[in-house]
């Protein structure tokens, strides 16, 4: 008997330690996996949104937030693809992680951001990407499944040599 | 005259008082105190990041809003979720981490007690049966006998 809660209370902590393991480390999401697709706060005009919203269509899911500098960077090309490519069956989903909505909000008119945003205050949905910083960039395809990431910021150039060959032809 | 002088005197002090009192409920030092720097991982206080002086400069803001500590935690909760409190919350499943140690403490305590009190308990069976023998036994008996019987002790 003593024997036998001995066991159980070491079965215990053991089972707390992994879970401590499980919970706080994530490897992300690879090529091929599922994109999390949770539902997220829109960061204007109110209600939720989610990557789930857009299947059917092609998916460039880009994290980003107000103060890290690569995302000002990398906000023009990103706003000059959409403009590009977005339509029926493309579009860029910004995803504001860890910032302050009035300081995202103020960065989307700065840089006349069309495409759709949402919010990402406790940085969830970063955890469940498994991102490492901002920004970074997840192309989903119609499925919703992942098709080519980048854990960095994104340029004109790399958008049209990586992203743009997996997207249909013509406007998307 | 004079006494209506010092009675308009202790009507002023009253009506500041307790603006200033929210004055000092809310600044900036003991709130970086309190909470964190969801990026960096860290108290507020000790985080320089470029996300941390964005909160350290939201809290001021809402400083200057005269809004009360409470309210400016309730504020960067809204903003960055639970996690960005130092200390969790006294409700709900948070309300676990106080509760958690507390009830582990004092159930390790009764575990103690009632170990030693076994152990005690068990000292005094063997204490009754006169103790335990630690002397030497059979032929070892027989050579310690032998051998202090050739010294005229």
């Amino acid at each position: 008997m003593r024997s036998s809660i001995a066991v159980l209370a070491v079965l215990a902590v053991v089972g707390l330690l992994v879970f401590g393991l499980v919970s706080k480390g994530s490897s992300g999401v690879a090529v091929g996996d599922p994109a999390p697709d949770g539902p997220l706060p829109r960061l204007e005009g109110g209600g939720d949104g989610s990557l789930a919203d857009y299947r059917g269509q092609w998916v460039l899911v880009n994290f980003w937030a107000s103060w890290c500098v690569p995302c000002k960077d990398e906000a023009p090309a990103l706003e000059k693809f959409q403009r590009q490519h977005g339509g029926p069956r493309f579009t860029v989903l910004g995803i504001d992680s860890r910032d302050l909505s009035s300081d995202g909000r103020e960065f989307v008119r700065r840089y006349g951001l069309s495409y759709p945003q949402l919010r990402d205050g406790d940085g969830g949905a970063a955890h469940d990407y498994g991102t490492t910083g901002v920004p970074e960039n997840y192309l989903v395809d119609p499925t919703g499944k992942v098709q080519w990431l980048l854990r960095g910021p994104v340029d004109e150039q790399y958008l049209h040599d990586e992203v743009a060959p997996f997207l249909p032809e013509g406007k998307s | 005259m004079k006494g209506r002088l010092v009675l308009l005197a202790f009507v002023a002090l009253a009506a500041l008082a307790p603006a200033a009192a929210a004055e000092q409920r809310a600044s900036l030092i003991e709130i970086e105190k309190q909470v964190m720097c969801p990026v960096c991982g860290t108290l507020l206080q000790l985080a320089e990041s470029p996300q941390a002086q964005r909160e350290k400069a939201f809290i001021r803001r809402l400083i200057a809003k005269g809004k009360t500590e409470a309210q400016i935690k309730d504020a960067l909760v809204a903003e960055y979720g639970d996690e960005v409190l130092a200390l969790p919350q006294g409700s709900g499943f948070s309300l676990s981490a106080y509760v958690v140690p507390i009830v582990a403490f004092v159930v390790a305590v009764i575990a103690l007690a009632i170990g030693v009190m076994r152990w005690r308990r068990a000292g005094d069976g063997k204490g009754e049966e006169g103790g335990p023998d630690v002397g030497p036994q059979g032929d070892d008996a027989d050579r310690l006998d032998a051998d202090l019987a050739r010294y005229d002790l």
